[in-house]
């Protein structure tokens, strides 16, 4: 007998049903997108006689050209480009701005002994019961008494306050070792410092995650952008794709293929993101030894 | 280097506990103080009020010749070593040990130079570029000493730094901190609640129990004239025998004998104080015990019994035989203490 005994593998049933599971679940997400890039590869008039099909048709360079370049308005600016810039702005600057405002908000309830700390807490907690679509009309009026219509600023700012993050925070901050704290004091870091230098590198896994999480989330606002922006160089890819597939001029179809094809570019930053930021996640909860 | 000065300082916490009771001692220039004493009593409490993340209640703290009540932690020029060692763990070696110079707007050559210096000091020279997560626990112990030499304060204040490593790690880590100590000479406060580390550390041990400072002294004076019955039963291990003696006309009556000894006469009840190895097996002494049980631990024989019914402990070295049974034994007079029954106080003789 020979000395290479290799242990046999087994399939075992748990792993084949492990598998089936994650299969189906990849199909479903994937199956509707892939719908979409064939109904981006045919003309529109194809799209409306046959509908879905497994025919690939030939306008796809030409549908992504119009998609990214060409204007769909009056104006001319609303192009794919300007529209996806406007997008990222809107999704960096809403997570960078909740990140940030959530984070100083939870540093000062975990560590300043303010009066009222906890109230305070909670009375931003229960804000989030208060979601922008309850609060749409004051929102508004403020917006656009201050003149910040059509500006990134009035897209961006009455967005940013963020319960959710500051409670993220807050649960992160307690339970850095109180030692910590203490040493950094000693150590001569005044609070800008120990925010700085300390608090903000240990919080780099929570704010990958967050940043996940409200780029998307900023990136998908559609309501917000909608009553906001009014001028096309301003709108963003979400609010411009269905304007793309609303017009209806005379005999005209709705360019479908362009639209389509659009909604699919919106969908790949965020899986960017995702799949960037996950990477760093993954190695910072690894890395860390709190 | 510095003298520490405390008057009268008090802490009470703000529910109203009163952590530490009015404290008055002083601190000589490049001492080390070792503050002893069980759980709860006050000894994190009262090197918190030096380093200055507690605050004082009440009395005056002074560091060299100016009184820090007020004083920032970063200004008192001190540096602390904590328990779980407190390192910065997205930084490296080389930047936990420097971040107090850097903060202190120290040249980046001079910290390079001093991080240096301090690493080789505690060999940690092939560690500088690793984080904390990647080293040991005495490295880590190490870096957090590092941290604390580097700035040179006028004092060091370490909370039991040794508690979480290993009982080999920690004689050696004693051995190592005290020799730094002794080279650079700065004044240092260490807190343990570990006798071993009070009595082969320390300069002086400030024994507290209950927020009270129950003896000050060097540990052979802790140990030889302990001030209290608590004191002479938490230092020492196996601790001091304490036995209840009565007054009699002639002396002191233990057991069935007594003892010539001429102790002025308060009318207290007394209690006499006796280390185990002070204890003398002797064929011929005056006392007896029944020995029950015998600790085998190497070096040395410990002996558990009854003397009447009082349990007793003899320290015996390992060349003597014994067994169980009834043991003989003598007890030189001048090694005894006494104290008052009622306040546990020592009774000088
Ligand atoms: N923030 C606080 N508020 C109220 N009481 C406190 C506070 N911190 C500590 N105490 C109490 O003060 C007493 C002394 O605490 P301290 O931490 O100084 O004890 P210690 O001697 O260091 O004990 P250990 O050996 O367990 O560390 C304890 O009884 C503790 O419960
Ligand atoms: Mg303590």
């Amino acid at each position: 007998m020979t000395a290479t005994l290799k242990p046999r593998k087994r399939l075992r049933l748990s792993t084949v049903m492990d598998h089936i599971v994650l299969t189906l679940g990849a199909l479903f997400m994937l199956v509707p997108m892939l719908m979409v890039l064939q109904l981006s590869t045919v003309p529109d008039a194809e799209i409306i006689q046959r509908g879905p099909s497994l025919h690939i048709g030939d306008q796809l360079d030409d549908n992504f050209v119009k998609a990214m370049f060409e204007a769909s308005g009056f104006s001319g600016k609303n192009t794919g480009v300007s529209m996806l810039m406007n997008s990222f702005i809107l999704g960096i600057g809403f997570a960078v701005g909740k990140i940030i405002l959530g984070m100083m908000a939870a540093y000062a309830i975990v560590y300043f002994r303010l009066r009222f700390a906890t109230l305070a807490f909670w009375a931003i907690f229960t804000t989030l019961l208060l979601p922008l679509e309850v609060r749409i009309l004051p929102s508004y009026e403020i917006v656009q008494s201050l003149g910040m219509l059509n500006t990134y600023q009035g897209l961006i700012i009455p967005l940013i306050a963020s319960a959710t993050a500051t409670f993220f925070f807050r649960q992160f901050f307690m339970s850095v070792p109180e030692e910590l704290v203490e040493a950094a004091r000693i150590d001569g870091a005044g609070p800008v410092k120990f925010f700085i230098d300390i608090l903000v590198p240990l919080s780099r896994t929570m704010i990958a995650a967050m940043f996940i999480i409200m780029f998307v989330y900023g990136w998908n606002q559609y309501l917000w952008p909608t009553m906001i922006t009014t001028e096309e160089d301003m709108y963003t890819l979400v609010r411009g794709i269905k304007q793309i597939i609303q017009v209806f001029e005379g005999t005209n179809l709705p360019e479908y293929g362009r639209g389509n094809l659009l909604a699919l570019i919106a969908v790949i930053p965020p899986v960017l993101i995702v799949v960037f930021f996950q990477s760093w996640f993954v190695k910072g909860l690894t890395e860390s030894d709190k | 280097m510095a003298v520490v000065h405390f008057d009268a300082v008090q802490k009470v916490y703000p529910n109203g506990f009163e952590a530490v009771k009015p404290a008055s001692f002083y601190i000589e220039d490049g001492e080390f103080v070792v503050l002893v004493g069980p759980s709860g009593c006050g000894k994190s409490t009262m090197l918190r009020m030096i380093a200055g993340l507690e605050e004082i209640s009440n009395g005056v703290l002074q560091i060299g010749d100016r009184v820090v009540n007020d004083i920032d932690p970063a200004d008192r020029d001190i540096a602390m070593v904590f328990q779980n060692y407190a390192l910065y763990p997205h930084m490296s070696v080389r930047n936990n040990i420097g971040y107090g110079l850097k903060n202190r707007a120290v040249p980046r050559d001079v910290i390079a130079a001093k991080v240096d210096e301090a690493a080789k000091m505690l060999n940690l020279s092939d560690y500088l570029d690793r984080k904390p997560s990647q080293l040991s626990g005495g490295q880590r112990q190490r870096v957090a000493m590092g941290r604390a030499i580097v700035r040179d304060p006028a004092l060091f204040l370490f909370d039991e730094p040794l508690s979480n490593l290993d009982a080999k790690l920690r004689n050696q880590m004693r051995i190592e901190i005290k020799a730094l100590q002794r080279r650079l000479g700065v004044t240092s406060v260490y807190v343990t609640h570990d006798q071993v580390e009070a009595m082969t550390m320390a300069d002086r041990i400030i024994v507290m129990n209950g927020g009270v400072i129950e003896q000050i002294g060097t540990p052979s004076e802790i140990y030889q004239s302990p001030a209290s019955t608590f004191v002479a039963s938490f230092m020492g291990a196996p601790p001091m025998n304490l036995l209840e003696v009565t007054r009699a006309d002639t002396g002191l009556r233990l057991a069935d004998q007594i003892l010539p000894l001429d102790l002025p006469d308060t009318g207290a009840e007394l209690i006499l104080g006796i280390r185990p190895e002070d204890i003398i097996p002797d064929p011929n002494g005056p006392f007896s015990i029944m020995v029950d049980i015998v600790e085998e631990l190497g070096a040395h024989r410990l002996l558990h019994g009854r003397l009447g019914d009082q349990s007793v402990t003899v320290h015996v070295p390992k060349d003597y035989t014994v067994a169980e049974g009834v043991l003989r034994f003598a007890m030189p007079i001048e090694v005894l203490s006494f104290f008052d029954a009622a306040s546990g106080q020592r009774v000088s003789r």
